[in-house]
């Protein structure tokens, strides 16, 4: 008995016809390119980002040497003269790592990437629902980045004001020195906002309105359901945003006074919307990176997901409560303190889906056939590095304990074992598994061993101490800790964690050569490599355009592994039942076609 | 070689790293403390400690618990010829327990938080006999504003302390946290107390030293590039030395 992988051969549908180069790997509309083209533009913003991160590490580990003589010659005057990193320097470092990490690096990862490849495979769609909105949604993006990267370059150099820009201090040069930068940074953001917002759009038309017959709403691969909830964030948090920086440009340009004390502002409204956006905006970078957890956990465990169904409520019940835990973000702003236990509690209710995913993850893991290869070291390092993120979030969802380490290393130690060990390695997770989807081809086993190990090792020693550092008090986005006496007797538990980062960073060389030398010689992947059981897997890769030579028909859920009914162990959504026991529950919409397969 | 081995040898491997490099940076074991520094010289410094012991313990037996769990299920139930996993697709009753404990666990906390939380910051519980001071911060210093002889603020003997914190010990003190131009965070470590200066906004914060001594102050809240300087001192005194060292000041002021 063979089981229905889509025809291997190459002959699309009947409408595909030839495309200039120009219309297939520029100007695409095809979801499959458009999500490449993310990925290549996406990991090119990761890399600058972590550079500037070596660099912050560069002067917290040796505050005041030179950089090396071979970076020297890179920076003016105005940034490192002689190659010392002026503290305004440092201040944009600060802002802008964080500003490429979550807007250009791991949102396009997220969404731009995976949403425009798994969307539409996952649930048996031939494309996008726009598919030309979904290519303006992609060439949005590199504008934006090059806004930003040109605020480098003018006079007083690019935003120094952190990736919060707190108002006044964004709100007016007079306070940075920073006019010109602070103005291209919000443009930038403004003008990437129309992107994320036009990437949701197609996203949330595509899930409710192109499924496959049979692709009931319960039989949704978790990743897309992920990429769902997230696409409805995105469609409701960034316009907040947008409008919010819209604000702060009057401020800065033509003497509006929202934000300024100068007139009638508020300079905590600012925090409100930002928050307001901010908040849902975690669960943006954190969500599709729990979906692709999910999958490559049940995909590799050769079991169905461990309760699927709170798996998908866990996810909603996220989406709905994300919007009312953003004054977790202000307990020491000087808002009503009365306020604050409203938020104390509906942040730690949050604390619950989270909870319950993790335990998930766990019984998905209980009795399995776990397959120890990188996609599923990487997801499990997610669910082990998640796990730290979110308790070391409880100490600070308790508003008197925040008193204390509130702007302090234990916050960016919470954030980064969120937004690296959790979003970066679900992504990490999340390429090494498509791959083979997206490019034919997998990537090298070995290597990705390696980089796995290296880079969780590195990661740990870079960020689990950094919580030390705020139980000890020292505060974020200072240029150098040793102004304050209780901070020097830290220098080199700070060199120790600079060398961490410098070999985090330097391990990354390792994804970077395997994923680009297995382009052209990796293993050639077959339609179904990880003998996985969802739509996306049952049809050429990478899938021919139009994506399925036969329209699928679904059967069942995305993760009967290892079913008694079945002898092997996956069965293809779309594969259909053995005539005798073609149950009238299962049976699909009437389709003209022959049901592919034998 | 087998999968323990293997395991073994990647173990080893990395530990050999992080020794290395932790004898190259040479920090001290007592920097990776997960308990308060032992430095607190406020009345409720101890309470707030104390929260934080029991959200460590418990955050603590949970994280244990977890990462060994995953470690096991990833040994034991790891690829074996012949093995196959168990089809199960869940279990309600598992659910159930793990939403409802985990809700109790975190709600409770949040309840028990509120009652510190107020104790300390609720504006109708500060403590009545306090000595107040106004704080005027600015890129980058903190001017801390006393009132002069007549007992009032904004009159003309009232006088300044740039960057130096004069308060009594053993008398609770209400600091008048403003700001002249960007946001900045009053941040004295030794006495547990962190608020936001917001330009155009009056935010009190009280404490109440447990001993006297010098102390640190510092600013949180990014606010331009020099932010890292903004230091300075929190000098307590004895409830004598205080009123002279107010004596001398107002008159001086006096003179002016």
């Amino acid at each position: 008995m063979t089981t229905t992988t889509a025809t291997e051969t190459h002959a699309g549908p009947a409408e595909h016809h030839e495309l200039g180069f120009i219309r297939t790997y520029i100007f695409s509309t095809d979801h499959k390119m458009i999500a490449r083209q993310f990925l290549f533009s996406a990991l090119m913003f990761l890399l600058l980002g972590g550079l500037l991160a070596v660099m912050i590490r560069w002067q917290l580990g040796f505050p005041g040497r030179p950089l090396p003589a071979f970076v020297r010659w890179i920076f003016p005057d105005t940034m490192a003269p002689g190659g010392i990193i002026l503290p305004e320097f440092y201040n944009s470092l600060v802002t802008m790592h964080a500003t490429f990490m979550v807007f250009f690096a791991l949102m396009p990862l997220m969404a731009g990437v995976f949403g425009n490849l798994l969307i539409p495979l996952q649930i048996g769609a031939e494309d996008m629902a726009f598919p030309r909105i979904n290519m303006i949604s992609f060439w949005i993006m590199p504008v934006a980045g090059f806004i930003m990267l040109a605020s480098f370059f003018v006079e007083g150099g690019a935003a120094g004001a952190g990736w919060t820009s707190y108002a006044p201090l964004s709100a007016s040069g007079e306070w940075t020195g920073v006019y010109m930068g602070q103005i291209l940074w919000l443009i930038s953001l403004i003008v990437l906002g129309f992107s994320s917002i036009l990437g949701a759009v197609n996203y949330v038309s595509t899930v409710i309105n192109m499924r496959a017959p049979g692709m009931t709403w319960f039989r949704i691969p978790l990743a897309t359901w992920s990429l769902f909830v997230t696409a409805w964030l995105l469609l409701l948090a960034i316009p907040i945003l947008t409008g919010g920086l819209i604000l702060l440009l009057f401020d800065q340009t033509i003497g509006t006074a929202f934000f300024r004390t100068e007139g009638s502002g508020e300079p905590l409204l600012w925090q409100h919307i930002f928050w307001f956006f901010g908040h849902p905006e975690v669960y943006i970078l954190i969500l599709p990176a729990m979906g692709f957890t999910s999958e490559v956990i049940a995909c590799r465990s050769r079991k169905p997901i461990f309760g699927y169904h709170s798996m998908v409520y866990a996810m909603v019940a996220i989406g709905f409560l994300g919007w009312v835990v953003w004054g977790h973000h202000m307990f020491q702003s000087g808002m009503n303190p009365l306020l604050g236990m409203t938020f104390v509690v509906t942040t730690v209710v949050i604390a619950v889906p989270s909870a319950i995913k993790t335990f998930n993850w766990m019984g998905t893991l209980w009795r399995g056939n776990i397959h120890m290869d990188t996609p599923l070291l990487h997801a499990v390092a997610f669910v082990a590095l998640f796990i730290i993120g979110g308790l070391s979030g409880i100490f600070m969802a308790s508003a008197p304990v925040d008193i204390y380490i509130h702007d302090t290393y234990f916050i960016v130690a919470h954030l980064h074992y969120v937004l690296v060990g959790g979003s970066l390695f679900g992504i990490f997770a999340g390429i090494v598994f498509w791959y083979p989807k997206m490019f034919g081809r997998m990537m090298n086993e070995g290597l990705g061993k390696v980089h796995f190990f290296l880079s969780f090792l590195f990661y740990n020693m870079a960020f689990f101490p950094m919580h030390n550092l705020g139980v000890q008090g020292m505060m974020r986005r200072i240029y150098d800790p040793n102004q304050y006496e209780f901070l020097q007797g830290l220098q080199p538990l700070n060199t120790f964690i600079s060398y961490s980062v410098f070999l985090f960073a330097a391990t990354q060389i390792i994804f970077a050569f395997n994923f680009l030398w297995s382009l052209r010689n990796g293993k050639v992947a077959g339609n179904n490599p990880w003998k996985s059981s969802t739509l996306l897997w049952q049809t050429p890769s990478p899938p021919p355009h139009g994506n399925f030579p036969e329209m699928p028909i679904v059967y069942r859920g995305p993760y009967e592994y290892s079913h008694p009914d079945h002898e092997e162990d996956f069965w293809p959504q779309n594969a259909p039942p053995a005539t005798s026991e073609a149950g009238g529950q299962f049976a699909p919409a009437p389709n003209p076609e022959p049901v592919p397969g034998d | 070689m087998n999968f323990f081995w293997r395991t073994g040898i990647v173990l080893a491997g990395m530990f050999t790293v992080v020794i290395a490099l932790w004898v190259k940076a040479g920090p001290s074991w007592l920097d990776l403390s997960w308990v308060m520094p032992d430095n607190v010289v406020s009345t409720y410094g101890p309470t707030l400690d104390n929260a934080w012991l029991v959200i460590l313990w418990i955050t603590g037996i949970v994280f244990v618990a977890t990462e060994i769990t995953l470690l096991v299920f990833l040994v034991k139930y790891r690829h074996k010829e012949g093995r196959k996993a168990d089809y199960i697709e869940g279990s309600n009753k598992a659910e159930v327990v793990w939403t409802a404990v985990p809700f109790v666990i975190v709600v409770s906390l949040a309840f028990w938080s509120k009652g510190i939380w107020d104790e300390i910051r609720d504006p109708s519980l500060f403590p009545a006999n306090a000595y107040t001071i106004n704080m005027m911060a600015t890129q980058f210093e903190w001017n801390a504003i006393y009132a002069g002889a007549d007992g009032a603020f904004d009159t003309s003997d009232d006088f300044v302390s740039r960057n130096v914190l004069h308060i009594p010990v053993a008398q609770p003190v209400v600091v008048q946290l403003m700001a002249q131009d960007v946001i900045h965070s009053f941040f004295l470590p030794e006495f547990r107390v962190k608020q936001d200066a917001v330009p155009g906004m009056i935010t009190p914060v009280w404490f109440e030293a447990t001993q006297t001594g010098e102390f640190t102050m510092a600013c949180a809240e990014l606010c331009g590039l020099g932010h890292y300087t903004m230091g300075g001192t929190v000098i307590v005194h004895s409830q004598t030395d205080f009123q002279d060292w107010l004596a001398e000041q107002q008159a001086a002021a006096g003179d002016d």
